[in-house]
């Protein structure tokens, strides 16, 4: 009752990142209750990604050879079958897309608490996870009063584990409900490519809801333009239509590392950072003196853009 | 047809704040309609809009009387009536968390019925990102998570929700969805309307149906939650960056060196 199930994320035969960081996770969650750690590696290439995820600290790794891609009704099924089966005190799964289109259906079947999106955990006794709240502006813990419960953690911030382990590798034997799979993955797209790649610039403007309205863009293509630079953005100026999607910066949109990045009016929420966090040097313009993109940047201007900006093109012409 | 629309009010907090006990200190929170509802509640809209047949749109709300603002927005942008859940029993609970959002929300689909559930991907304040799916599978619907393009057509004449749902890195997933379901709405989905004059003064007149615990035949065992938020504090600045002080010309100008060294627009 002591262990600690980590589910594995893959996607298009590539093991995902996160795995690796569920490994390091689950480790010291199992070091602290004195249990072991197992780990659920569910359809694709199933021997393949065992062998890849036989990583140090790894007691017993669980193959579901079912399936090709990810299917929420066949992960929801297995790991609650496992679950039956090895009857951990702990599940963690990624809280990344596919993570978010399973885990809570998971903790709801299971009837267990779930904790989301998870930066830090300690055991003592009973489990406390730290996460943040209002875009990241504060952190929070969260005690769990119950014995067993189901979290999905952040990507990025356990490091990963890539030296090689020795654990048990079996087949679980599962057949799962077919008449309760009712969606079907058809396919996959790639999102437009289009007239730029900002992954190859030296050096991005980058412009985020700050920038206020559509008609503003302006100013910042003057910058981009002033300093030799590309525009990027965040999301919002692309789900309004204001750049198009080929500009998008972060999670679902492209990661960049050029040598100076620039974020004009952008809060630095997580999703963004996952696609900008690895730049040699990052510059930030914001009003507020707590967005949590000055925590990773290099040089900050506590200030308003629509003055700052047009000063900073004056120095550059 | 029914399209239920799971709408939250969310809290955004100002740029200097405090925190007062475990939340940030109220003086600092402004309330808003989160923003991946306002996509939800648009795809509902133009669901409706799209149909031949009659489909009411009804939003839910777990929230104080303040937030009947917020569900008024959506009312004056083509939500026809909405339902609000709140008692004393609701307020005094420590912690709303996605389990007993989903119990109170579960008794409402129970009564209303839906033929599709919209929520959105995530309440911006919180960001638990998981009511929408708990939800799902607690009603026995089918669920997408983070879906990003739906055809509405598929919906309305083929009892199926063809969708993509967002992935990372630029990739969408191409997915079909037996309904009746939930799909959880990723922001750029559509325009969301602005609400026109017209749909305000309607708004005014439409019902916000208000439910307690024992309305809904519940009692304060749902609300009664295994989380508990034991702390709330500003995280320990990892930055390290060079603040530029002085007005913004001074600002622009101590910048302008730093990035010339680093070699940015230089001929
Ligand atoms: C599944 C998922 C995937 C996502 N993928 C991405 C992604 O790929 N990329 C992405 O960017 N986001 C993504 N997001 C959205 C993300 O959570 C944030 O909502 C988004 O990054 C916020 O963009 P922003 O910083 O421009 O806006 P906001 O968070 O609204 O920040 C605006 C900032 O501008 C500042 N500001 C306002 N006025 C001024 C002024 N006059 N001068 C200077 N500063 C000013 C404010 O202080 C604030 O910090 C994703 C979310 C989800 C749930
Ligand atoms: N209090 C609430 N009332 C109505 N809907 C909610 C509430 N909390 C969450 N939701 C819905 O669930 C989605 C995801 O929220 P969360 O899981 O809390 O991040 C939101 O976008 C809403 O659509």
């Amino acid at each position: 009752m002591s262990d600690v199930l980590i589910v594995a994320e893959h996607r298009r035969g590539e093991i995902r990142d996160v795995s690796y960081e569920l490994v390091t996770a689950g480790r010291e969650l199992a070091d602290a209750t004195g249990g072991d750690l197992h780990l659920a590696v569910v359809s694709g290439d199933v021997d393949e990604f065992a062998t890849r995820l036989n990583l140090d600290g790894v007691d017993a790794i669980h193959t579901v050879d079912y399936g090709e891609e990810f299917n929420h009704d066949v992960y929801a099924q297995a790991t609650c079958a496992l679950v039956d089966d090895i009857d951990p005190q702990f599940v963690l799964m990624p809280n990344s897309v596919n993570g978010l289109d399973y885990a809570p259906a998971v903790a709801n079947r299971l009837d267990l608490p779930l904790v989301s999106d998870a930066v830090g955990m300690t055991f003592d006794g009973g489990l406390t996870v730290t996460r943040e709240m209002y875009g990241s502006k504060v952190e929070t813990t969260i005690e769990v009063d119950a014995e067993r419960a189901t979290v999905t953690i952040r990507g990025g911030e356990w490091k990963a584990t890539d030296a090689d382990g020795d654990a048990d590798i079996a087949a679980f034997d599962f057949a799962p409900d077919e008449s309760a799979i009712n969606s079907t993955v058809t396919g996959f797209e790639e999102v437009a490519g289009g007239d730029v790649d900002i992954a190859d610039a030296d050096v991005l403007v980058s412009v985020g809801r700050g920038i206020e309205d559509e008609e503003n863009i302006e100013l910042v293509e003057e910058l981009a333009d002033a300093l030799g630079a590309t525009l990027s953005s965040s999301r919002p100026i692309v789900d309004n239509g204001w750049l198009p999607k080929n500009r998008q910066v972060g999670q679902s949109g492209k990661v960049v590392t050029p040598k100076v990045y620039i974020a004009v009016g952008i809060s630095g929420a997580v999703q963004h950072v996952a696609g900008m966090k690895g730049s040699e040097t990052i510059v930030a313009i914001n009003t507020d003196p707590n967005a949590p993109i000055f925590d990773i940047a290099d040089y900050g201007v506590v200030g308003d853009l629509f003055e700052v900006v047009p000063e900073l093109i004056d120095e550059f012409q | 047809m029914k399209v239920l629309v799971t709408v939250k009010e969310v809290a955004e907090v100002e740029d200097d704040f405090e925190i007062a006990d475990l939340d940030v200190d109220p003086r600092y929170l402004e309330y808003d309609l989160n923003e991946w509802d306002e996509y939800a509640v648009e795809s509902a809209v133009q669901l409706a809009e799209a149909a031949d047949e009659e489909v009411e749109v009804v939003s839910v709300t777990i929230g104080p009387e303040r937030s009947e603002e917020t569900i008024r927005m959506a009312l004056a942008k083509g939500v026809d009536r909405a339902v609000r859940v709140w008692d004393d029993d609701i307020e005094a609970a420590e912690f709303l968390d996605v389990a007993s959002k989903v119990r109170l929300l579960e008794a409402v689909v129970a009564e209303e019925d839906p033929d599709i559930v919209l929520s959105g991907v995530q309440a911006h304040d919180t960001g638990f990102g998981a009511t929408g799916v708990a939800l799902a599978d607690a009603i026995g619907f089918e669920w997408g998570a983070v879906v990003n393009a739906l055809d509405i057509e598929g919906v309305l004449n083929d009892g199926v929700a063809r969708v993509h749902r967002e992935l990372e890195g630029g990739i969408e997933e191409l997915t079909e969805i037996d309904l009746p379901a939930v799909l959880t709405i990723q922001t750029g989905i559509n325009e969301p309307r602005y609400a026109s004059l017209r749909g305000i003064r309607q708004a005014q007149s439409k019902e916000i149906a208000p439910k307690t615990l024992s309305d809904l035949g519940l009692d304060f065992s749902a609300v009664e939650s295994e989380l508990f938020l034991t702390d709330m504090y500003e995280p320990e600045t990892e930055s390290d960056a060079t603040y530029f002080e002085g007005d913004a010309g001074e600002q622009a100008a101590a910048l302008a060196s730093a990035l010339r060294e680093k070699g940015v627009g230089a001929e």
